[in-house]
């Protein structure tokens, strides 16, 4: 249990190794993702094709959205638990309102609650202060329960997915999926805002030294209340994605990719504490998990492990995380 | 007496306004009596428990997010040990249980001292780790609970010395909460080693210069967390008949009653009596809501919009503290 | 002769990472003794107090207790020792009544009782938490814990700091007995008045080493003083105050700052100074005197309880430190973690107020940041071979990044902080310049420093504070070390010959700080 307070190697190449994690996060993990490859194609031979990676893109790009809202979030030392409501929500409101409504009138009515409930997280975390562990863990509560008065409201109307929806979650255009349309646009989006704009230098000044920030003369709650509405939305947009790729909408749609979102995020290399980190890791990390649910999937191991297995990647990352800091 | 106001002001105004709810009840449902009750007690012994176990870290000057899986992992074990098992092997049961909480509980605060990583993330980590042991134990609702178990929180507790219809407002599960809660509290609660959890709630740094083995106390409060984490899981089992491994709401409704309960987020401050007075308000303004025939969905919203609010009352209560404890 | 010392301390060094809190200190204390341990800011005093009890271990040296070796582990292995300190911060747990507090440390309850009886305070409730108990009480019952376990040896810190004078007696009489019952005290203040009053012996540290230990006699404080200066008044003396090339300083009808009668708690009293255009006025003063509570009411960070500040002739109010920013008023503090992005890079912490407001949040015109950055970067000389991460660069050059961020935003009054602590020399020299320079060109700086021969480097003007007021403003010319020195220990200026052991410290007159 107490695996990662422990790591005995021998001390100058642990050093070296930490200094090189450090430095060039993504090398490891590319190679992580490479030898799951490679061990999936042992275990499955032939599973590697083609289809295979088109599908594991698929799967891969709407956790990866939710992944960048957690990316985004735990740059400023949050986290933003209520992604898997607001997706849910977003998905299940265009699902059930385009039955009757213009497409542009219920893409907005989708986009409503995602925005409500990013406000609410960002002035209960910006303003309050209340931890955004617990803020938002409230705001998908409440979301919750919404939806499920609002199903009532539309049970007799019945639901449909809009064609378009159905063409970016499954579609493929010369073997590429359709769904990289919309992420390669919102990748591009994350990456800029995070190293190319003030606001994105805000959320790692923010997270890495929040007293330092202040003395700069920035805003916490301007920071923050911004910075959960865009989580919000991209969590919003990512419901659209993936109810195109279900095909079933239900009130937990989205429910499972929360703890996988939040694992992929710190996999990628962004500290839960702040300040470090960045959305290119992000999205290995999430092929990574999405690689390692197939291999988990074929090893026959049930979603508890797979939890569990989550649970101690996030301590011992992150516990690995505050080695490499001390030893500077 | 301006004294006990100030300290046993919020407990004595909470207790008014559960006897205000129960006017209220009385008066939306003229027949409400010692049935309900008795059913009411039963629906808060769970959450009571829950809101034991954050309470104890909370006052440490902690938080525990796991206490809803840790519930759920107890359930389950003790749900499926006693499926198909004897009603004498409860007997063993249900101390196995209770140590199993106790020492994941200890191990919670281990992982803190050693890893140094915030306590936020640890029990995050242990969410994840518990909610996955849970699905390995039972992976759908199901097991069973001894008979003499299921009858120790049904009916009433006659006590030599009272009459019949004073007998019938003492339902059995509202002794056994008070019985488990106080067996462990009262000791405690004077003793060096509960004062020590309140010091280091209070200021660590005092604490530690008055000789308090800082450390040490901080596992013992997660291993007492873990202990009423896993009267809260077995009181689960034993109410329902089943174990579920999927936890309730049972963490934010801990940290809401917590904050309700007159325990302040920083730690140090508060005892067990508000929490638990705030579990039975909560759970009574459910109960008004439904006999009200609100859609039992949006009393979901109110509720989780009541929690959030008093999570955000506390923070800011907080906040507001601190500048006036800064300066002397 | 080791053997009839109750604690003795030999060759006790603390390193914190490169920076040696203490070099070789020692501390021997005779039974039936009250000794004073002195030193100026940053000497030592308070890293062998907390080695002593405990608190942090020591990487060399050796503790005896009544002759034996002893390990001091933690505070409760030193209480065991027989070795009890009293904190400037009051021990007691904020939340719980004092008699728990009596109970979560050992401590009996009657012997208690009868001190805090002996120490003023007739009437105490028991039952009371200690968090509605007022500082100045909760220092005598923190005190009177301590002496109810009889230990061996006491250790005060500041003791008598947030005392009134009736309270600050009695304690000061007990103290005094204290030493007659055969059992020693460690006494630390920065008041001459009490020490000579009161003390048999004292050590002076400075720069982490034990420099003497001298017997409190008439006259000693003179002595005193020049052993925690050291070598300094010579190098002073001979070291030229500033190039005559520099624009001696303009006083025009409208000073940048206008400070006047500033309050806050009991930190800030009645503080009333100006800052002119192109002035760097220096700021002196021992820890905890007020001056951290007015840079951070200056720069916007708490509210002051009352009084004005004025920029520019206009009256200001700063809730938040953008206010000061978009007032033109920097704060570089002088712990560089606090300002500082560590883990991000030298031109994002530049860079860094330039994004701060909403309207800035767009894309950032890399070419004129890059541009403006390498130009405040140029100008400070800063090394940028580890630009990438803050934390990699040495200490000066994290120093230079936290002013040259506000060089680069264009700030006009800046306020630092001890912006040399922790530095090397040949940083320090450039920052004396760059100040100068800014001062050259019209900028304002109010500049505290715990190094007294920083003053005659880079400051016009002088102000001295204690207690929470300005005490005494000297024009450079006049502000040699021993003469700072003595003004910052509250002692009179001019009248060195007389002051005599016991006499009072003069009363701070406010009409004599305005300059």
């Amino acid at each position: 249990m107490t695996s990662s307070a422990t790591m005995p190697r021998p001390a100058s190449f642990g050093r070296r190794l930490k200094r090189f994690m450090a430095d060039r996060p993504l090398i490891p993990l590319i190679i992580l993702l490479l030898i799951l490859v490679v061990i999936l194609q042992i275990l499955r031979p032939g599973i590697v094709n083609e289809r295979w990676i088109a599908n594991t893109a698929k799967f891969a790009i709407p956790l990866a959205i939710l992944a960048g809202c957690q990316t985004m979030t735990m740059l400023t030392g949050g986290i933003d638990l209520s992604v898997g409501t607001v997706a849910t929500m977003s998905a299940f409101i265009m699902a059930t309102q385009i039955v009757n409504q213009d497409p542009t009138v219920a893409f907005v009515l989708a986009m409503l609650p995602a925005v409500l409930i990013g406000l609410v997280n960002g002035i209960g975390v910006g303003v309050f202060r209340v931890h955004p562990l617990i803020m938002t863990l409230g705001t998908s509560l409440i979301g919750t329960g919404f939806l499920q008065v609002y199903q009532r409201t539309v049970i007799a109307s019945g639901a449909r997915i809009p064609d378009f929806l159905n063409w970016l979650g499954t579609g493929l255009t010369y073997g590429f999926p359709n769904a990289l349309f919309l992420f390669v646009p919102v990748a591009v989006l994350i990456v800029f805002t995070l190293n190319r704009t003030g606001f994105g230098r805000l959320l790692y000044a923010v997270g890495d030294n929040e007293r330092a920030a202040r003395l700069s003369g920035v805003r916490y709650w301007q920071v923050i209340t911004a910075l959960y509405v865009i989580s919000s939305l991209l969590a919003g947009i990512t419901g659209l994605l993936y109810i195109g790729l279900i095909k079933a909408p239900s009130l937990s749609l989205a429910e499972p990719l929360v703890l996988p979102s939040v694992a992929a995020a710190v996999i990628g290399g962004t500290s839960i504490f702040g300040g470090r980190g960045g959305y290119t890791g992000t999205i290995i990390g999430a092929l990574i998990l999405t690689v390692l649910t197939t291999l988990l999937t074929i090893l026959h191991m049930p979603e508890g492990g797979r939890r569990i297995l989550f649970g101690f990647i996030v301590l011992f990352v992150t516990a690995a995380y505050l080695r490499i800091v001390d030893d500077r | 007496m301006t004294r006990f106001l100030r300290r046993q002001g919020w407990v004595a105004g909470l207790l008014a306004l559960l006897i205000f709810l129960f006017v209220i009840t009385k008066l939306i449902q003229p027949g409400y009596g010692s049935g309900d009750f008795g059913s009411l007690a039963r629906a808060v012994l769970p959450y009571a428990f829950a809101v034991a176990a954050q309470t104890v870290v909370v006052i440490a000057g902690g938080i525990d997010l796991s206490v809803a899986a840790m519930m759920a992992l107890t359930s389950v074990t003790a749900a499926s040990m006693m499926n198909g098992a004897s009603e004498e092997y409860a007997f063993f049961v249900v101390p196995f249980v209770l140590a199993m909480g106790l020492v994941l509980g200890a191990l919670n605060g281990l992982l803190i001292v050693v890893t140094r990583v915030p306590d936020i993330v640890v029990t995050l980590a242990t969410l994840f780790v518990l909610q996955g042991a849970a699905l390995l134990v039972l992976d759908a609702p199901g097991g069973a609970a001894a008979e003499w178990l299921k009858a120790t929180v049904i009916g009433t507790m006659p006590i030599p010395g009272l009459p019949d219809w004073a007998d019938a407002w003492v339902p059995k599960a509202l002794v056994l909460l008070v019985v488990c809660l106080f067996i462990v509290w009262i000791p405690l609660r004077r003793s060096r080693l509960g004062l020590s959890i309140y010091a280091i709630g209070s200021n660590e740094l005092a604490a530690f210069r008055s000789g308090v083995p800082v450390a040490r106390t901080r596992i013992v409060a997660y291993a007492l967390s873990g202990l009423f984490g896993a009267l809260g899981g077995l009181s689960l089992t034993i109410s329902t008949g089943i174990g579920a491994p999927i936890p309730g709401p049972y963490l934010l409704a801990s940290v809401a009653a917590v904050v309700l309960g007159g325990v302040a987020l920083g730690g140090g401050k508060g005892g067990l009596l508000g929490p638990i007075i705030a579990v039975f308000v909560l759970r009574l303004v459910r109960t008004d809501l439904t006999l009200l025939a609100i859609d039992p969905n949006v009393t979901a919203i109110i509720e989780g919009a009541i929690m959030v609010a008093v999570v955000m009352f506390g923070a800011f209560i907080t906040i507001r503290g601190r500048p006036a404890g800064a300066t002397p | 002769m080791t053997t009839n010392h109750l604690l003795d301390a030999t060759g006790v060094a603390k390193n914190y990472g490169a920076v040696a809190a203490l070099r070789n200190a020692s501390l021997s204390v005779l039974p039936g003794e009250v000794h004073a341990l002195m030193g100026a800011n940053g000497a030592g005093k308070s890293t062998l107090v907390k080695i002593l009890t405990g608190a942090i271990q020591a990487d060399a040296g050796r503790v005896l207790i009544r002759g034996e070796v002893r390990d001091v582990r933690s505070p409760a292995a030193a209480r065991r020792a027989g070795l009890l300190p009293v904190y400037q911060e009051p021990a007691l747990i904020p939340d719980l009544d004092v008699l728990s507090n009596l109970r979560l440390t050992g401590t009996p309850v009657e012997p208690f009782r009868a001190w805090v009886r002996e120490l003023g305070i007739p009437n105490l409730d028991m039952r009371e938490t200690a968090r509605h108990i007022p500082l100045a009480v909760l220092r005598v019952l923190d005190l009177a814990r301590a002496l109810a376990v009889e230990p061996d040896v006491l250790l005060l810190d500041e003791m008598t700091a947030a005392l009134p004078a009736n309270l600050a007696e009695k304690v000061l009489e007990v103290v005094r007995r204290q030493g007659n019952s055969g059992r020693s005290v460690i006494f630390i203040s920065h008041r001459f008045v009490e020490i000579s009053a009161l003390c048999d012996r004292a050590t002076v540290l400075r720069d982490g080493a034990t420099v003497g230990v001298v017997d409190i006699e008439p006259g000693i404080e003179e002595k005193i003083v020049e052993m925690m200066l050291g070598a300094r008044i010579e190098k002073t003396s001979v070291a030229a105050a500033r190039t005559a090339s520099e624009a001696p300083v303009v006083k025009d009808s409208h000073p940048r700052l206008v400070v006047r009668n500033l309050q806050l708690g009991t930190k800030l009293h009645d503080v009333s100074f100006d800052l002119a255009n192109g002035e760097v006025a220096g700021v002196v003063a021992l820890e905890g005197q007020g001056q951290d509570e007015l840079f951070a009411a200056l720069a916007g960070s708490i509210r002051p309880a009352g009084g004005t500040i004025a920029v520019d002739g206009a009256p200001v109010k700063f809730s938040h430190p953008s206010d000061a920013i978009r007032a033109g008023i920097a704060y570089v503090p002088g712990d560089r973690t606090e300002a500082l992005a560590m883990q991000r890079s030298v031109r994002e912490n530049i860079a860094l107020p330039f994004s701060a407001a909403p309207r800035k949040w767009g894309p950032i015109k890399a070419r004129r940041e890059r541009m403006v950055v390498s130009s405040a970067i140029g100008r400070l000389q800063i090394d940028t071979r580890a630009q990438g991460e803050v934390q990699r660069l040495s200490g000066g050059n994290q120093q230079k990044v936290t002013i040259a961020r506000w060089i680069a935003a264009d700030a006009r009054t800046i306020l630092c902080f001890d912006p040399t602590r922790g530095i090397d020399v040949g940083t320090k020299q450039e920052i004396y310049k760059l100040l100068r320079e800014l001062a050259g060109l019209g900028k304002s700086v109010l500049f505290y420093t715990s190094e007294l021969e920083e003053v005659q480097r880079v400051c016009d003007r002088v102000i001295v504070i204690f207690g929470g007021r300005v005490v005494d403003t000297f024009p450079v010319e006049l502000a040699n070390e021993p003469t700072l020195m003595r003004a910052a220990y509250g002692l009179p200026r001019g009248a060195r010959e007389d002051v005599g052991i016991l006499a009072d410290v003069r009363p701070a007159s406010d009409a004599e700080a305005a300059p």
